[in-house]
């Protein structure tokens, strides 16, 4: 059997380690395809002409051979790099499959132009954006994030307040019910118009809009959260000497709270909706203003890049969202992972 | 016999609390009609006494026991407590459910501390929540959440939970209905050991005939409902009692003729 490994005396004490004929198709053959998959990418981009006049192509290039470099040197010592060479190991498919799909748009955009060419602008143009117009692009995120963070946080304190208050008491719930009824089912966006003349600035009035798609959610699923708590708990903790201000905080609030973050989650995505809708009309910042500017300039590569940032944003908003809630609900059997 | 009655005797310790029912009668409404549960049950039990009630199933046992927990008031007739009126819940008559009813989100320990957190003592009286999951055997178990626990150990942290409090009265509204019959049996003994211990008055509901005389000095048997209170009888054996003494076999069989169950025999 011909074997020959990476390292002749860590072979000897890990035989695991050795990479042998067969291994090569296993575990390290997804990691190989995977760096040359990325090598092919990058060498497509240095010696391949475009077909336009992109600045970034070299550079793309060359990140794609570092990265192809990486992959390389991660597959064969992923054994002794613990945690990461493990998780590099498991997503080796996809690094496949994302290399196959980058390779793919650069031949189909830059170098035959087969999808039309203004509208579907290659991987290079992209990564022009996230160089040459950096600044601008920061701004915008950090104006949605500034805009997102300030409604959703109202809106969800006000929600769960509102929610815990109607579950809680019939006197409240009576008269905040038929209010509820008429005004949360109704789409946020609906305001737009009034909102951005009643409010005395286009920031107050997203806020408020923010707000309010965050809040329907969360206060109904409060409510119910509250409202279906088993009156066995309240009998035991009445009968250990609870007061109300303890069956409210530490009987029904913690009961609730898989309710809560069922409402909080729905809320979040409602939101995202409103503030992009919110910054494209009234807004002159944050990320939906970008995309309408980059629009109205024809600039296809930043409304790519914006969406790509967008993206990302909400999605990390969702993962933060739920590793709260599995921290906070660790006595949940069976839970989603995000 | 002499020394039977001793041993009877040191199972009294002046922890316990006397409980009066007096006169009680009570009814719920259900869709505008009015359902009488119990009608005027008269009960006196004394300090340190551990007393069954026995009934056919929906008779107003439970009722009567949320009456002398507090979770509801009475329609007539008051119930006391050491000839104090039971107003409301108190921490001195702890319940024991038939589920456990252990709240899912605290560990334990946490469950365990809910008596000493709700009155707001826990912090200078930590050492008890210890000292009383060690009492129930689930020292190794303090960190682990309900969903981890099988049945019976769920039923021990209810217990504790209850026993933490110190209570007077402990008021057990079928505790081991839903176990399996040996974690019931290992179970009956326990509770039998941490009352003699303790020395707290105990009102033990049950439909289980044989629970009722391996555990108690006195057996009520209620009719069906309204529940009144058909006998009133003492067990007067020594603990640990055995299943097959003829004594209680001959208790069995009148119980089961009280319930008209005397057939089944």
């Amino acid at each position: 059997m011909s074997t020959y490994s990476v390292s002749d005396t860590a072979a000897a004490a890990a035989p695991r380690t050795a990479v042998t004929f067969s291994n090569l198709s296993g575990s390290y053959g997804v990691g190989l395809a995977a760096s040359l998959v990325w090598l092919a990418f990058g060498l497509s981009c240095l010696y391949w002409p475009d077909v336009g006049d992109w600045s970034r192509t070299g550079s793309l290039g060359i990140g794609a051979i570092v990265i192809a470099a990486f992959i390389l040197f991660g597959t064969f010592s992923a054994d002794y790099l613990g945690g990461a060479g493990q998780a590099l190991r498991k997503r080796a498919p996809w690094l496949v499959a994302f290399g196959a799909f980058v390779t793919l748009w650069e031949v189909a955009t830059a170098k035959f132009a087969w999808l039309p060419l203004p509208f579907f602008p290659p991987p290079q143009a992209i990564l022009e954006v996230y160089t040459d117009d950096l600044p601008k692009l920061l701004d915008s995120v950090f104006a949605s994030i500034k805009l997102q963070l300030g409604g959703y946080i109202i809106g969800a304190t006000v929600g769960f307040i509102t929610g815990v208050s109607i579950g809680w008491s019939q006197k409240i719930g009576y008269w905040v019910h038929p209010v509820l009824r008429f005004i949360g089912p109704l789409p946020a966006t609906a305001w737009l118009p009034i909102a951005f003349f009643t409010f005395p600035s286009s920031w107050s009035a997203s806020t408020f809009l923010i707000a309010l798609a965050t809040g329907f959610p969360v206060t109904v699923l409060t409510w119910s959260g509250v409202a279906s708590v088993s009156s066995a708990y309240y009998d035991v903790a009445r009968t250990l000497g609870a007061r109300p201000s303890f069956l409210v905080l530490k009987v029904a609030i913690p009961a609730a709270l898989p309710h809560v973050f069922v409402g909080l989650f729905m809320g979040l995505g409602s939101s995202f909706a409103v503030l992009v809708v919110a910054e494209m009309i009234g807004v002159k910042a944050g990320l939906g203003w970008y995309l309408q500017w980059a629009q109205g300039w024809a600039a296809y590569a930043n409304m790519y890049a914006a969406l790509i940032v967008m993206s990302l944003l909400c999605s990390g908003a969702i993962t933060l969202l739920f590793r709260t809630r599995d921290r906070l609900l660790v006595w949940q059997k069976g839970v989603v992972k995000w | 016999m002499v020394v039977q009655s001793a041993a009877e005797a040191i199972t009294y310790p002046a922890v316990g609390a006397e409980l009066d029912i007096e006169g009680v009668s009570h009814a719920f409404d259900i869709d505008g009609a009015t359902l009488p549960v119990l009608d005027n049950v008269n009960l006196s039990i004394a300090p340190g006494e551990f007393v069954a009630l026995l009934g056919p199933s929906g008779c107003g046992k439970s009722t009567l026991l949320r009456l002398v927990a507090g979770l509801e008031k009475p329609r007539t007739g008051a119930l006391r407590e050491d000839e104090v009126r039971i107003t409301g819940p108190h921490p001195s008559r702890v319940v024991v459910f038939q589920d456990p009813t252990l709240f899912p989100w605290r560990t334990v320990w946490d469950n365990v501390a809910l008596g000493l957190e709700a009155q707001g003592i826990l912090k200078a009286q930590r050492h008890r929540v210890d000292a009383v999951i060690d009492l129930v055997g689930l020292s190794s178990f303090r960190n682990a959440y309900p969903h981890q626990l099988s049945g019976g150990m769920a039923q021990r942290v209810a217990l504790a939970r209850a026993l933490v409090n110190d209570p007077k009265i402990l008021v057990l509204d079928e505790p081991l209905g839903k176990l399996d019959s040996l974690t019931r049996i290992a179970m009956q003994s326990e509770l039998v050991a941490l009352w003699q211990r303790k020395g707290f008055t105990t009102l033990l509901v049950t439909h289980d005939v044989e629970e009722a005389l391996v555990l108690a000095n006195r057996v009520i048997v209620l009719s069906d409902r309204p529940a009144r209170i058909k006998a009133d009888i003492a067990v007067a054996r020594p603990y640990p009692r055995h299943r097959g003494d003829p004594y209680l076999a001959e208790l069995r069989k009148q119980i089961l003729g009280l319930l008209g169950l005397e057939a089944t025999w």
